[in-house]
């Protein structure tokens, strides 16, 4: 699945481990039932979690300065929980890996994501980086402060988006 | 006389800058790209419709329904102007003013809607997040900046809760719909208590304003009054501690059922204490630098809000006694459609949108670009939209309130029946509506019509009447002294009436259905029946809640279900 990070296109080298599966060497995201088994590989590459909408971002507070990726799903597009979680990461656990989400988003949201401290973005096989491009450029101001601490614009909350 | 500086911001509203105009010109162009996404089929109908609603654009009965922001309820002549234009140019030649202080308009095609939105940006007006499950139009007093009784202007917080929600990052995929509401006088004319938060600010001590902060509360299928949760929230901790609500509220609120998805649920689940536990946890956890509202950035907002210009009162007041005195029906409307002015020598009219046997908040483009030019004659070139679907002019010179009173009745605009009976809230109704039961138009016309005597009108006194066309309850029926709620009986439109219900008194109430539902035509007259009771039970100077709170509410149920 291609990787949108910073715009570009890149390899994704992280290997999703299914539930059942033994754990791999290499870069691996594990489901959050499976984090104390994954802090238990020895050096065998870096690891990651997978938090479903519904988990908390709270029980990875111990496990996070060994954490190197938070995937975060969206199950439907409409489901907006992995904003919060995502701000959560960034504002109150004070994560500086990648967060990255999967599952049903709309290049609508991308701007919103980013601004919740997302840093990349599984696209669909099918989707236009085109439009991505052009949802990431479509503003040039928002209204209030977020996690990515921009410059202020002008007066009040506004901020400058690039 | 005039200041120069101030007079070229608008008076009762924030005046945009080029960085607010080039915003709305991106979002046009953005929803523009989403149009052509959704006829190319690169977006599915699925995702689609929550961005169109974040446009305002609904898909109705018959056609689109397009319903625009007014925030706090406050345009200017020259936005009402453009609104009449997008009502002859686009719609069937007429608007209709919600009970969230917007305007709908009701027939409009889905590939005209990115020029109506360029239109309206022209205006420097959008339809930004009046649909969807995001932060909507921040309502407010519809007498703010004038009331004799206000404590502070609840606009500027208003307009800085609307730019802290435009396109917020984390809350414009809520649960559900969420509804701000706020009120700068100790008098609740904004329902704060019906509100998913309910904002009453009042001066703290260091001269800066502070928040009762209600949560909670809402009509709807589950009827609920909010439960307060700060008594004293300082002026710098506003945006603070609503993110804090609002992140509890996208994190726990439920998803699995649209029907029990809203705040108050969440908060009823929780319990209030619960629920304040969390919002303080987070809120203690918060980065609060980040979340500041300082002093500097309220005023800042503030100085981009024109204030009007106040003239020596001189002989108005007088005048107006005269005028009162030489005609009866002019002192009626005088009486009833006015609100006391902060500023000698003015008053705040409403002028009512609801004639005899009238559509309650429909208004013609003539009638918008009439308002629009009294605005300019009369009132500082400012208007407001109530929540009960009325217009305000917030600052007319006493002496100028009988010409003002002769133009509105030349235009069906006259109506001396502000806060009486047939000052109706309705919903759309099954005329336009897909979710409703029931038309709710033509029963609210026709108890216009039965009610319409100016003198019964007078001695039956304040009555709140809302009619609901189905459970959701848009028009509120809930919070109606007397409540008319549309239901399918058997695949018949049916009515339901409740009693007791009340946003505008220190006590706020519910109403309770008194019994099973009567066709359009029984309906009618067993509210009249019901008025007939009360008119005989009431003691002297008792409104109509107060009996039906004093007697309950078993003399009306056997009256409106008598059978002649």
């Amino acid at each position: 699945m291609p990787l949108l990070e910073n715009g570009q296109l890149k390899d994704d080298n992280w290997q999703s481990v299914a539930d059942g599966a033994a754990l791999p060497s290499g870069d691996i995201l594990v489901p959050l039932s499976r984090l104390a088994e994954g802090l238990g590989r020895n050096n065998e590459g870096r690891l990651g979690v997978v938090l479903q909408s519904g988990d908390s971002v709270d029980a990875l507070r111990q496990a996070l300065p060994r954490l190197d990726c938070v995937q975060l799903i969206f199950p439907i597009f409409r489901d907006g929980r992995p904003f919060t979680q995502a701000r959560a990461l960034r504002e109150h656990l004070q994560f500086k890996g990648e967060i990255r989400v999967g599952g049903h988003v709309l290049p609508d949201q991308y701007e919103f994501l980013l601004r919740c401290g997302v840093s990349a973005v599984l696209l669909r096989e099918d989707s236009d980086l085109a439009v991505w491009q052009k949802a990431h450029d479509a503003f040039t101001v928002a209204y209030q402060p977020s996690v990515l601490e921009e410059q202020p614009e002008g007066f009040a909350l506004r901020r400058r988006l690039f | 006389m005039s200041h120069a500086p101030q007079s070229a911001l608008p008076v009762g509203h924030y005046a945009y800058d080029d960085v607010d105009r080039t915003f709305l010109k991106q979002r046009v162009a953005q929803f523009r790209d989403q149009v052509e996404r959704r006829i190319s089929g690169a977006l599915t109908e699925d995702e689609f419709k929550p961005l169109r609603l974040m446009n305002g654009l609904y898909l109705q009965l018959h056609a689109y329904m397009l319903r625009v922001a007014i925030p706090y309820g406050v345009l200017s002549s020259s936005q009402m102007r453009a609104l009449a234009q997008i009502a002859q140019r686009y719609d069937r030649d007429y608007g209709h003013f919600t009970t969230r202080q917007n305007i709908q308009f009701n027939w409009i095609k889905l590939e005209e809607t990115p020029d109506i939105l360029g239109l309206l940006a022209d205006a420097d007006m959008h339809a930004i997040q009046t649909s969807g499950n995001c932060i909507r139009n921040v309502t407010a007093d519809q007498f703010a900046g004038a009331a004799a009784d206000e404590v502070l202007d609840p606009r500027v917080y208003a307009e800085i809760l609307r730019q802290w929600s435009t396109l917020h990052p984390e809350f414009t995929f809520l649960p559900r719909k969420f509804k701000i509401a706020i009120s700068g006088s100790s008098q609740d004319r904004v329902a704060a208590r019906f509100h998913d938060i309910g904002l009453m600010a009042r001066e703290g001590e260091n001269g800066r304003p502070v928040f009762e902060v209600y949560v909670g509360g809402g009509l709807g299928r589950t009827p609920v009054v909010g439960v307060k949760l700060r008594d004293d929230l300082p002026e710098e901790d506003l945006i603070a501690y609503l993110e804090a609500i609002l992140r509890v509220y996208n994190e726990y609120g439920r998803r699995d059922n649209m029907y029990k998805a809203r705040i108050k649920i969440l908060v009823q689940a929780l319990g209030v204490d619960g629920f304040r536990d969390r919002v303080n946890a987070e809120f203690s956890a918060m980065d609060k630098a980040r979340y500041k509202l300082p002093e500097t950035i309220v005023e800042a907002i503030r100085s981009r809000f024109g204030v009007p210009d106040f003239e020596e009162a001189g002989n108005g007041p007088e005048k107006l006694v005269q005028q009162r005195k030489a005609d009866r029906a002019f002192d009626f409307w005088v009486q009833t459609n006015t609100h006391k002015h902060k500023q000698a020598g003015y008053a705040s009219v409403t002028i009512s949108c609801k004639p005899a046997g009238g559509i309650p908040g429909d208004v013609t483009s003539a009638q918008m670009n009439l308002l629009a030019d009294l605005a300019d004659q009369l009132s500082f070139g400012e208007l407001r939209i109530t929540h009960l679907q009325n217009v305000v002019l917030g600052h007319v010179r006493q002496d100028k309130l009988y010409d003002l009173w002769q133009v509105l009745e030349q235009n069906g605009l006259g109506t001396a029946n502000v806060g009486f009976i047939t000052d109706i809230i309705a919903c759309p109704g099954l005329d336009y509506c897909a979710l409703a039961n029931a038309r709710s138009i033509p029963i609210a016309q026709k108890l216009s019509e039965r009610f319409a005597s100016p003198d019964l009108q007078r001695e039956i006194g304040p009555l709140r009447l809302n009619i609901s066309g189905c459970i959701n309850a848009c028009g509120h029926h809930h919070a109606g002294h007397i409540g008319i709620l549309g239901v399918d009986k058997r695949g018949q439109e049916a009515f339901q009436i409740t009693l007791g219900g009340a946003a505008d008194q220190a006590e706020v109430s519910i109403g309770q259905i008194i019994g099973s539902a009567m066709s359009e035509d029984e309906t009618v007259d067993a509210i009249a029946r019901i008025i007939d009771t009360y008119l005989t039970v009431r003691t002297a100077g008792e409104s109509f809640i107060e009996t039906c709170r004093r007697v309950g509410t078993t003399s009306f149920k056997d009256a409106a279900y008598a059978t002649a």
